[in-house]
């Protein structure tokens, strides 16, 4: 079996060169399903519960393409769309090796589409909730942005963003990026819409500002968000996964830590404010980060 | 592959109840019972619903915001009507502002007796409800649900041909 994604990537670049993006643009929705599933099964028997089948999200996802398209203006329907065209966009440019600042950019854009839906529309709760999204987005992209800088001064002279020079690395970028991945964490589960941090849509609590973001989709166009966010899950978890890109087993080891560290995050503790996010988020893994990137300098990286 | 029955999510919507009812559904929800392990969740959204919860007498004040509820909810859809309150007014019956039942104002598809009724009852109402499901989204037509009658008579006497009563007031609570 591949050890690296390198190997496996160059592999499917033999065959054909756009054979491996597709095999990962078919492969994420999957792989974010099932991690979705044992994520709910996982919550279920934390709780004492039996737990629904742990292929319920693709049960979920089919199930409402089946459901009568209902809808208040097409501009929400496109937003719907751009939410997971964007999403999908960030899997080809991670498989195909790009710049890590633009999959972070396009992540950020695929968000913006889902807050500009929810503006579109004239309920107050799609109206909060886009709110509170702009506040997350608030409380993790610094982290996020601070990953990347970490991700460029981790690269040897020449710095590069690339993900495939993530990928040629001859360490880890776990060992000098120690503080950024309890930080990324941090944003992990803002992104997850995990407690204490799922304030716009919660993930559990479906009555928190009645789904908020996504309250006035429905049926086919909300599959689309849930297929996105599958997009999304399988995007975090394997960014996490690039914490140690020199084995790709370690790597995933690494990822599925923080799969189940987040579920038990969110079982643990309640919802808490927005403001209470932003204040934690900035005094805590904030910082972390910072440190992490100052120690960089003095390691003589810059 | 019957996609809708493996996924049923079910709005809650109370319309004067005394909250019996709804203590029961949320009891369905809970690790005794756990109604999640068929796919069900409680949504507190009628466009995200599949199948409409409802509890209590509905009354004219809150007859429009029912229907308001049910309209918002996407086809295939199917009504789920918890108690005897929603089936005749229950307890309630004689008061001045009670219509008698949601069926006045809603197709209702099934009526899940008692006072409240147990949450075995209920788990077996939604699973009734998601043969209805299916059987719509097949195009078929599906009969609106009949009203429960041991609930307020005995089932003996249920058999017995019921004594005309005067308009109004026929299968109300209390009477027999």
């Amino acid at each position: 079996m591949w050890s690296d994604w390198e190997t496996f990537s160059a592999f499917c670049s033999g065959i054909c060169p756009a054979l491996f993006p597709a095999i990962m643009v078919l492969a994420a929705p999957l792989v974010g399903a099932l991690l979705m599933g044992i994520d709910r099964k996982i919550t279920a028997r934390i709780q004492g519960r039996i737990g629904p089948p742990i292929l319920q999200p693709v049960y979920d996802v089919l199930k409402l393409f089946a459901k009568e398209p209902l809808f208040l203006n097409r501009l929400y329907i496109f937003y719907a769309w751009l939410y997971l065209a964007f999403m999908i966009l960030v899997v080809v440019l991670l498989a195909m090796g790009q710049d890590i600042l633009m999959v972070l950019f396009v992540h950020a854009f695929a968000t913006i589409a889902l807050i500009l839906g929810a503006m579109s529309v004239r309920s107050p709760y799609s109206r909060i909730g886009a709110s509170r999204k702009i506040m997350q987005m608030v409380a993790y992209e610094p982290i996020l942005i601070l990953f990347v800088v970490g991700i460029y001064l981790s690269t040897p002279h020449p710095h590069s963003f690339l993900a495939s020079a993530v990928m040629k690395l001859n360490q880890p970028l776990l060992f000098t990026l120690p503080l950024l991945l309890p930080a990324y964490f941090a944003a992990v589960v803002i992104k997850m819409e995990k407690s204490p941090f799922d304030v716009s849509s919660g993930h559990h609590a479906h009555q928190e500002l009645v789904r908020g973001v996504t309250i006035e989709y429905s049926g086919p166009f909300l599959a689309l968000i849930e297929i996105a966010h599958f997009y999304e899950v399988f995007i975090l978890f394997f960014i996490m996964a690039m914490f140690w890109s020199t084995n790709l087993w370690i790597g995933a080891g690494i990822a599925l830590a923080g799969f189940f560290a987040q579920i038990l995050v969110d079982n643990a503790s309640p919802r808490l404010t927005t403001f209470w996010m932003i204040r934690f988020m900035w005094a805590g893994p904030m910082l972390l980060a910072l440190c992490n990137i100052v120690w960089l300098y003095g390691m003589g990286r810059g | 592959m019957k996609v809708l029955a493996k996924s049923p999510w079910a709005v809650h919507f109370n319309c004067n109840s005394c909250n019996g009812c709804d203590i029961e559904f949320l009891a369905c929800l809970t690790p005794l019972y756990d109604l999640e392990r068929f796919g069900v969740l409680h949504i507190g959204n009628p466009k995200h619903a599949d199948i409409l919860v409802v509890t209590g007498s509905v009354n004219h004040r809150n007859a429009r915001v029912l229907e308001n509820v049910y309209i918002q909810v996407p086809d295939p859809k199917v009504v789920v009507a918890i108690g005897v309150c929603t089936s005749t007014g229950g307890i309630f019956a004689d008061c001045y502002n009670i219509l008698g039942g949601i069926d006045k104002v809603i197709p209702v598809d099934v009526f899940v007796p008692g006072c409240p009724p147990r949450p075995e009852a209920i788990i077996d109402g939604m699973v009734q409800s998601l043969a209805k499901l299916e059987a719509k989204r097949a195009g078929k037509k599906v009969e609106p649900a009949r009203k429960p009658t041991f609930t307020f008579r005995p089932p003996a006497e249920a058999e017995a041909p019921v004594t005309p009563s005067p308009a109004g007031s026929a299968g109300r609570g209390g009477k027999e």
